[in-house]
């Protein structure tokens, strides 16, 4: 999941630095994503990973970092996969 | 509970005495002249108005939010600028009362805000930044001694050469992003102030709000832990919309009121006829009834939103987007119900020497829509609508 997170982060993040260099918890605000790019990630995101984020989860810190999204998609296909 | 309640009604009642007997009546000159309500910011000093918000045991006032936000409403009646250095202030106290965690030196400052009743003004516009907030240029620097510096290019400070103490957005570091932010605490002794420009707008003159350039040195304790970032979601915006929108609904309230005088002094002249200027009135009066609805129903959302553990909420693109809205709304009404008691008033309204004058009400007004350009905000939320879902 975290590769295909990391692409998304690549052609939507408009990071100034590569996202390859980045670890799993590095902050992505503070390398460089801005508030617009951040919802471009999150259009993306929905569209790879075939999900809609709920508006509580619509939060900064949830996009914050490669580890965090990927707990926010684990969380939404936990939620889909209960009867 | 009932101490709590005791507090905001003394508060308020002192506020309310400020207003009318002391910014009310300087209101006109303040706004001619284009100076500092000097007057009623010294009075509010003497009520320990400025540290209403500080928690008792750091010996402050510890009145609730809502007492503030009526409190801006009540001065804006009576003075808009008066109520808009009051709100600007009570802007950076309420940030940082709400931002404690782990920051030992402001709890410290917040005794001597309390203990001195220092002024605090912000810097948070910066040339080069296209309006957004959200970005800095100047960063704070390390000197060799282990101090801090800045350099910032500021359009507006308001009031920044009557503050005690000045609370500044900066990237964290150097090398830090324009997106990667800290809010920075200076006072007026460790600040040089190089005004850039003059101070003669159409409306808020007694705001005073030239540009400057800001140059600090200080100690890096006095950088707030908590990232810009979430300080500005959480606290800073909302209430910054809040208390600016609770002063504007005070300034239509009160061109609504002269409005109201005016008809019913019509009213006696010719006693059995309503005069044709009674309708005019009573359109009006629908108009400040929505201003009124949207400003009251934000509060309620936001005291709400504040008191759920960890203020989730507030973090929400749903919450921005809303406490946005409540922004452009208020701004945009707040002129059209003054410019409406201004056609209810006629010649006598458009005079600025009746009881009736509602210029500089309409002129006050105005600036809202500019106080971070409403424009800026539609990017923002045009950007956030098309992620966000329920609105």
């Amino acid at each position: 999941m975290n590769d295909e997170i990391r692409k998304v982060i690549q052609e939507h993040g408009r990071l100034p630095v590569d996202v390859g260099t980045l670890s799993e918890y590095a902050d992505l605000y503070q390398a460089g994503m801005t508030s617009h790019a951040s919802v471009n990630v999150m259009l993306a995101l929905e569209d790879s990973f075939d999900v809609e984020f709920p508006d509580r989860m619509l939060t900064r810190n949830a996009f914050a970092s490669i580890a965090a999204i990927s707990a926010a998609l684990s969380e939404l296909r936990a939620e889909a996969t209960v009867p | 509970m009932s101490i709590a309640i005791d507090r905001d009604q003394a508060f308020l009642d002192s506020i309310r005495r400020t207003a009318k007997e002391i910014a009310a009546p300087n209101a006109d000159d303040v706004d001619r002249n284009a100076r500092f309500p000097h007057e009623a910011i010294e009075a509010l000093r003497e009520e320990r108005a400025l540290s209403a918000f500080i928690p008792t045991e750091l010996g402050g006032g510890e009145v609730s939010f809502e007492a503030i936000a009526a409190a801006c409403f009540e001065l804006g009646r009576c003075c808009g600028a008066n109520a808009m250095v009051f709100a600007m202030h009570q802007i950076q106290v309420v940030t940082i009362v709400r931002h404690l965690e782990g920051a030992a030196w402001f709890e410290e400052y917040l005794s001597n805000v309390a203990g001195e009743q220092r002024l605090i003004a912000s810097v948070t516009s910066e040339v080069g930044t296209g309006g957004d907030m959200g970005r800095s240029i100047a960063a704070v620097s390390p000197t060799d001694t282990g101090a801090c510096t800045f350099e910032k290019r500021a359009p507006t400070v308001s009031y920044g050469e009557y503050a005690d103490d000045l609370f500044t957005t900066l990237r964290r570091a150097p090398d830090a992003e324009p997106g990667d932010q800290v809010l920075a605490l200076t006072s007026k002794g460790e600040v040089m102030l190089e005004p850039t420009g003059t101070w003669d707008p159409l409306g808020m003159r007694g705001t005073c709000s030239p540009g400057y350039v800001v140059r600090a040195e200080f100690p890096r304790e006095q950088v707030l832990p908590t990232p810009f970032a979430q300080v500005s979601a959480e606290s800073m915006t909302p209430v910054s919309h809040i208390l600016w929108s609770h002063l504007w609904l005070g300034i239509a309230t009160d061109a609504f009121d002269r409005a109201r005088a005016f008809v019913r002094a019509a009213a006696k002249q010719k006693p059995g006829q309503p005069p044709p200027t009674a309708l005019r009135l009573s359109h009006l009066m629908s108009e400040l009834s929505m201003l009124r609805a949207e400003v009251s129903s934000a509060l309620r959302e936001f005291t709400e939103a504040s008191e759920e553990p960890g203020r989730e909420r507030l973090s929400t693109m749903a919450a921005q987007l809303r406490f946005n809205n409540l922004k452009i709304a208020a701004s945009e009404q707040a002129p059209r119900v003054c410019q409406g008691a201004l056609g209810v008033c006629g010649i006598m309204g458009f005079k600025n020497d009746t009881p009736f004058s509602v210029g500089r009400h309409l002129r006050d007004t105005m600036s809202a829509c500019l106080m971070v350009a409403n424009e800026r905000i539609h990017q923002t939320n045009a950007s956030l609508l098309l992620i966000a879902k329920e609105v």
